[in-house]
């Protein structure tokens, strides 16, 4: 049986980041935890001490979104994109840019909501226009800090090996 | 060999997207191996499993022991290290976040409860009322 509350980041194809993980919910409630932008705002934060303090939503093929994040030095990162794909409460393909593009292109990312027993297994899978972009975009999120988990992940890996 | 961090890593990713490639390197992980005995549990000639020891060679993840005889393979921690923590970045954005998300949706959950249980308590009191008027009625 699956456990709840554990991420697992994949990498399925060389342009492609997966990410699966269970929650403790019908797929109805994570479906619009990941669409109403009065929910989306709450949970989707990244790194303590990071507001939403824009999140629009437009739910409707060809409708667009627009996310904006405020870190606690005040930077901001905002991305936006259009919905292609809409499928209540089990499907949503949307693409993905940044407001300060540091990849050319646009990715698409396709959630996928899988519900069995209560629970939901939501795989996000975004892919990019290349490897090396995909590979930046891997690089990047590791920038934003979280040198203290990459070191506790090196002595860990190291050490099993 | 002095590449690119991220050639190396496209190659890191690239030797760890096969299976089999995948399961070498999970049986190294218990100590160095000749070919022979890593071509063992597949149903694979020994040149099919070179070939796969040849992309985890040129990708830094093995190496070739001493012994001039066996050839033994060996694990190579670090770009495998690499990998993992370009990924762990992108999964503690996503950990986080989730993290939230599993509370919110137990505070969901646990509305929706409280409105049913509202709405059966309200229809108690509808019904009890009726039985009253149709009571006082007669």
């Amino acid at each position: 049986m699956k456990n709840t509350g554990t991420l697992k980041l994949t990498t399925p194809t060389d342009r492609e980041i997966a990410l699966t993980r269970v929650f403790a919910a019908p797929r109805r409630l994570v479906f619009d935890a990941l669409t109403k932008p009065e929910l989306v705002k709450q949970w989707l934060l990244g790194p303590p001490g990071w507001s939403m303090p824009v999140c629009e939503i437009n739910l409707r093929v060809g409708g667009g979104y627009r996310y904006l994040w405020r870190g606690p030095d005040g930077k901001e990162m905002g991305m936006r994109g259009v919905y292609r794909e809409i499928v209540p409460p089990e499907r949503i393909v949307q693409t993905e840019v940044f407001d300060d593009p540091w990849y050319p292109g646009e990715a698409v990312g396709t959630a996928v909501l899988v519900e069995q027993n209560g629970r939901t297994t939501l795989t996000t899978t975004i892919l990019y226009e290349s490897q090396a972009i995909r590979d930046m975009v891997l690089n990047s999120r590791m920038e934003q800090g979280v040198a203290a988990s990459y070191d506790r992940l090196e002595e860990l890996v190291e050490s099993t090996l | 060999m002095n590449r690119a961090p991220s050639d190396r890593l496209d190659a890191t990713f690239a030797a760890l997207a096969d299976p089999t490639r995948r399961a070498i390197l999970a049986r190294l992980t218990s100590g160095q191996a000749s070919v022979t005995e890593l071509a063992e549990p597949f149903a694979m000639s020994q040149p099919a499993i070179s070939k796969h020891l040849k992309v985890l060679e040129l990708a830094g993840l093995i190496s070739r022991g001493s012994d001039a005889q066996r050839r033994p393979r060996r694990l190579e921690a670090k770009p495998l290290a690499q990998a993992n923590a370009w990924l762990e970045g992108y999964r503690q954005f996503w950990e986080t976040s989730f993290q939230r998300l599993d509370t919110l949706l137990h505070d969901l959950k646990a509305q929706e409860l409280h409105a049913r249980g509202l709405k059966t308590e309200e229809m108690k009191t509808r019904r009890k009322k009726h039985v009253r008027a149709k009571r006082d009625h007669r």
